[in-house]
């Protein structure tokens, strides 16, 4: 049973609690940790896409003084025989990708060898210094010369997370073809990197002892332990993992990335401390978003109503592993026609496996269907808003579940009406100023509500004060924060009397952070285990002399103010201190699991949704596109922090802009080769491109997804902003764009 | 990047000895360019010459009524500077187009002149290059070649030069002093920047260890009537995908001088003097803008991915002719 929480922090805009370490430089990343006697790696990439390596020549690097080894496959010390022992968190089904494994490449780009010295500017330079002979075999990366190739995904246990395109139901063939309204479409999407802006990097601390600490920019201290301690068998006592600030993640630290491997194998060779951080260039060498080609085909009654649905989607995944994600589910779960046939399949080609990346394959399916929603309004010359209010649903028929909550149509209005939308023309163009065409278009976004078990203690110290922990990570989104609030609620303390820790492999298990499970999760459990240490205290407060807490069960307390009180009468009342003092002189203590509720989840699908409204500027002759204002309007459950939450949501509305109108990584086919591999060619947006963006949060009680009502923020803010920004330029121009990015020679 | 000496002097002419006395040093300035060329291990001078301490940091008058510009004052001083503002302020609004303020705070004027291509192909070095590697070809030409020249390229180098300052400098007819062991000379603007030909790996006519020492502004700067615009694939540090500077004289609404240069389009800032020709004497309109734009573009060729920019060059050239002439808003 849980106790209602006092929210006297939850739901406040509360400032960052790791904000002054950060703007200060305190916050130390992965590649910032100085160790004495540390030795620098660098790795040499592939130039070739796909062959064998026939010869390493060394010598040149080996001789001067202050290299300490090239590491390569040859000479690489043994490691793990079976491909189990590779697999991480989130790896696909398949065989994953080994470093130094043997002579065959397979990427270009792959990891060859690692160069290590007493510098790194040595290392670099030595890194040019070994000669590579190759013995060249022809490639394929080129997703639409090979759709041909397509094929279902392997299963694995990455269903359960990312579940198959449901079987069709009803008659889509039959059905569509008598529709009187209908649209149909193929929509492009390039391949897309992460990109934070802190490089992968590793620090290595090789103890006295031999065991290692362990640096690492990771979203999961744990996957990098398992990781390590399985490839190079090594027991857990001798390896802690820490990566207490990380510099951006997005996905793309989701799994081990190959520095991690080299740090580690390099340390222990060598039996000294040793850093390996990746370039920008070579930030394009592993997982990224897969380029898809998508086709939505939609019919409805001549009043609007959808009775047909079709998407399907080819996407490109490496020869070694089947990387997939949910990318056509979307429009059978938010609307309800009856007869629905979706289709995923992959194309595999020799890259690196992709990677999730923010909301990977929502935003992707999510960006063509929701265009093709925009051009069945038009076929029925309704309003693209009447039209997703004509077909909404509050049940899932995919998984044929009701939504624990679903308050999207409030996203819709109060949306709607911040952004003005009521006084919209629909006719294309027919909004000008100067050279400059305006359109305003919308789209609906989604995206799961999910929660994992995770464990946390908490401490409440003798000095009265709380310190609670997870091995949990914050990868720029807030965790420190909102679990920190969590915590203080919880057991009635302010904000500084509570200090939460994360990201270290001493500290409670806790899963990969992503999928925007984080706050469901992690906060679960730091709000279980306060309640713990809560009915600890309850314990000792019976116990104290003429106690008037004798009969109280917990149900009957609550906290506030640093105090325990019954809720029935607040003024009988005893200090956290004055209990914990009773403890004998210790800490009261306690660890747990935060778990989800199965039972009760299971009758009810879950989702965070969000609307979004968007006004462009086209230059009639110059094609430049200017998004001039957004709103997006979210229901994601409760939300802890204001602050950091619109945060989260900006972030994921300017990505959307960037992803709409700029990125794309460039692969030249001829050599199989990202070559935008920079981030003066691979495009994100920069302040100049960003104007007025607005943000709502619709009041959304929700007690099926957990008991704080948290269901995520960390995809659902780029979901929809690509297809409202398409749809607003087809209003803008009368063009209908379906491949993304959307330069200017697109509407040239 | 390969181990390097250093030496730093603060009088030209040591520093000129210094560079002719190892044929493989380079001068470095704020280094905005070379050192990320160092880093991806394209450029690999052996001696580093650092020249930001010479004498050449101001902005001066010149007795022609026109303005020096010190090789070394950065691209923001110059672009703020007040004389610049006045009389030039269409370099100003080049300057203002490119890079970044950081950058612009470091780098020089002089070095801005000889920034390389942002080609991908000459920036990896797995790949063939014949601007960093003769001979070994241009993978541009059948590869990802969205950024790359319509005008002036060959079969051996299809890069751009990626300056804005420069194209502002091209239209002006600036000159560009340097200094070497055979003395000091100068060299007109259109002859400073050469075309790729089959040696694509000389950027410029600057012989073996000269030095810029400063730009020359003409006296006529185009203050009434001007217009730098550059169109790309984002709002903001973005190489241009086309530019145009445009300056007009004009009286009443008839043209009375025109120049405009080209930029993201070839392998130097782009003009062609029977286009700037073509307009004077003419009404200032969208007609006889066209038609300048026609001149301007004839002989284009465009390759797999760049061939949009044939088209969105002559109109962004029309827009800024029009904004130059006053007949259409800047915003």
């Amino acid at each position: 049973m849980s106790t209602p929480l006092v929210t006297n922090t939850i739901g406040k805009p509360i400032n960052r609690v790791d904000g002054v370490e950060k703007v200060t430089g305190k916050a130390k990343y992965a590649a910032e940790f100085n160790v004495p006697d540390l030795a620098y790696g660098v790795v040499i990439s592939s130039a070739i896409t796909k062959g064998k390596i026939k010869s390493f020549d060394a010598s040149d690097a080996l001789s001067l003084e202050g290299v300490l080894q090239v590491f390569t496959h040859e000479n690489r010390p043994k490691l793990a025989w079976f491909d189990i022992s590779y697999k991480d968190q989130d790896a696909p089904p398949g065989a994953p990708f080994r470093p130094l494994h043997n002579a065959t490449i397979k990427y270009s780009g792959q990891p060859i060898a690692l160069v290590v010295a007493e510098t790194f500017e040595l290392a670099r330079y030595a890194a040019t210094l070994v000669r590579v002979e190759y013995e060249e075999l022809t490639h394929e990366t080129d997703l639409e010369a090979n759709l041909h190739k397509a094929r279902k995904p392997k299963h694995g246990v990455a269903d359960l997370l990312k579940p198959p395109p449901p079987k069709p139901r009803g008659d889509f063939d039959r059905v569509y073809a008598e529709d009187p309204n209908k649209v149909a479409g193929r929509y492009v999407h390039s391949a897309e990197h992460h990109n934070p802006m802190e490089l992968f990097a590793t620090t290595v601390s090789y103890e006295k002892n031999g065991k290692l600490t362990i640096y690492d920019k990771t979203q999961g201290v744990t996957n990098s332990i398992l990781y390590v301690t399985q490839v190079f068998n090594i027991p857990f006592s001798d390896v802690r993992v820490l990566s207490p600030y990380m510099g951006g993640g997005f996905g793309s630290g989701l799994r081990p990335q190959y520095q991690l491997f080299m740090a580690v194998m390099a340390a222990r060779e060598l039996k000294r401390s040793v850093r390996v951080s990746l370039t920008r260039q070579q930030m394009f060498t592993f997982g990224h978003r897969p380029a898809t080609v998508q086709q939505v085909a939609l019919g409805a009654l001549a009043d609007g109503s959808m009775n047909a649905l079709y998407h399907d989607a080819m996407s490109e995944t490496s020869k070694f592993e089947d990387y997939t994600e949910v990318v056509v589910n979307w429009g059978g779960q938010l609307y309800p026609p009856e007869n629905v046939t979706l289709d995923y399949k992959l194309v595999p080609l020799d890259v690196y496996s992709p990677l999730d990346m923010r909301a990977p394959g929502g935003v992707t399916g999510m960006s063509a269907l929701e265009v093709a929603m925009d051009e069945l309004a038009y076929n029925l010359g309704m309003d693209p808003l009447q039209l997703r209010l004509k077909n909404y649903t509050d049940h899932d028929y995919n998984q044929n579940k009701p939504y624990s909550s679903k308050e999207l149509r409030e996203c819709y209005r109060q949306g709607a009406e911040r952004f003005g939308w009521p006084s919209r023309n629909m006719e294309p163009r027919s909004m000008k100023k100067d050279h400059n065409l305006i359109g305003w278009g919308m789209a609906t976004g989604m995206w799961e509500a999910n929660q994992m078990p995770a464990r946390a203690e908490a401490v409440l110290m003798v000095n009265g004060k709380l310190r609670v922990s997870s091995a949990t990570a914050d990868i720029g989104t807030g965790t420190y924060t909102i679990m920190t609030q969590i915590a203080a609620d919880t057991l009635g303390l302010p904000i500084s009397d509570v200090l939460f820790k994360l990201g270290d492999t001493d500290m409670p298990v806790a899963p990969i952070s992503g999928g925007s499970w984080t706050a469901a999760t992690v906060g679960t459990a730091v709000q279980t285990v306060c309640q713990e240490v809560g009915k600890s205290l309850l314990k000792l407060a019976k116990n104290m002399p003429d106690s008037l807490f004798k009969g109280a069960k917990w149900e009957d307390i609550t906290f506030s103010d640093k105090h325990m009180r019954l809720k029935n009468d607040p003024n009988v009342a005893v200090s956290l201190q004055t209990l914990v003092d009773l403890n004998g002189g210790k800490a009261v203590r306690e660890t747990s699991t935060g778990l989800p509720n199965a039972l009760k989840q299971r009758n009810f699908s879950r989702a965070t949704h969000s609307a979004v409204f968007v006004e462009v500027m086209v230059d009639e002759d110059l094609g430049t596109v200017k998004v001039t204002r957004a709103v997006t309007a979210v229901a994601g459950g409760r939300i802890l922090n204001p602050k950091t939450a619109r945060s989260q949501i900006l972030g994921g509305m300017v990505w959307g802009l960037s992803k709409a109108l700029e990125e794309e990584s460039v692969m030249d086919h001829n050599f199989g080769r990202f070559m935008n591999h920079n981030l003066a060619e691979y495009h994100v947006a920069v302040n100049a491109d960003i104007h007025d963006l607005d943000v709502i949060f619709v009041e959304e009680h929700d007690d099926v997804v957990n008991p704080l009502g948290v269901k995520g923020l960390g995809e659902i803010g780029i979901v929809g902003m690509p297809a409202a920004i398409a749809n607003a330029i087809f209003h803008a121009t009368g063009r209908r764009v379906r491949d993304l990015p959307i330069r200017l020679d697109a509407l040239l | 990047m390969n181990s390097f000496t250093y030496f730093r002097t603060d009088a030209v002419d040591t520093a000129v000895r210094e560079r002719a006395s190892e044929p493989t040093a380079k001068f470095i300035a704020g280094g905005t360019n070379l050192l990320d060329l160092m880093k991806e291990n394209v450029e690999h001078p052996t001696h580093l010459i650092d020249i930001t301490r010479l004498p050449l940091t101001t902005i001066s008058d010149n007795v022609d009524g026109g303005l020096r510009l010190g090789a070394l004052v950065t691209n923001a001083d110059t672009a703020y500077n007040e004389q610049v503002i006045q009389r030039y302020p269409l370099l100003s609004q080049a300057i203002l187009a490119g890079a970044s303020p950081q950058l612009r705070n470091m780098a020089t004027d002089g070095g801005n002149l000889l920034q390389r291509t942002r080609c991908y192909y000459f920036y990896d070095t797995a790949t063939p290059c014949n601007k960093r590697e003769p001979g070994s070809g241009c993978s541009a030409l059948n590869g990802y070649n969205r950024i790359h020249a319509i005008l002036g390229a060959s079969n051996h180098c299809i890069a751009t030069h990626p300056s804005d300052m420069c194209v502002a400098l091209a239209a002006l007819e600036a000159e560009v002093r340097v200094t070497g062991s055979n003395g000091e000379r100068t060299i007109p603007f259109a002859d400073f920047h050469r075309l790729p030909g089959d040696t694509p790996n000389i950027d410029n006519t600057l012989e073996p260890g000269e030095l810029i020492t400063a730009i020359d502004l003409p006296a006529r700067g185009f203050p009434e009537y001007f217009q730098y615009l550059k169109l790309r694939d984002r709002a903001s540090y973005a190489f241009a995908l086309v530019s145009v500077a445009a300056a007009l004289e004009m009286e009443g609404g008839t043209i009375t001088a025109a120049r405009i240069a080209l930029g993201g389009v070839a392998h130097k800032p782009w003009r062609k003097p029977e286009a700037e020709a073509a307009l004077v004497g003419k009404p200032a309109n969208k007609e006889n803008f066209q038609a300048a734009a026609e001149l301007l573009l004839a002989g284009a060729q465009g390759y797999e991915h760049n061939a949009f920019k044939i088209e969105l060059a002559k109109r962004v050239i029309v827009r800024a002719l029009g904004q130059a002439a006053k007949l259409e808003p800047t915003a």
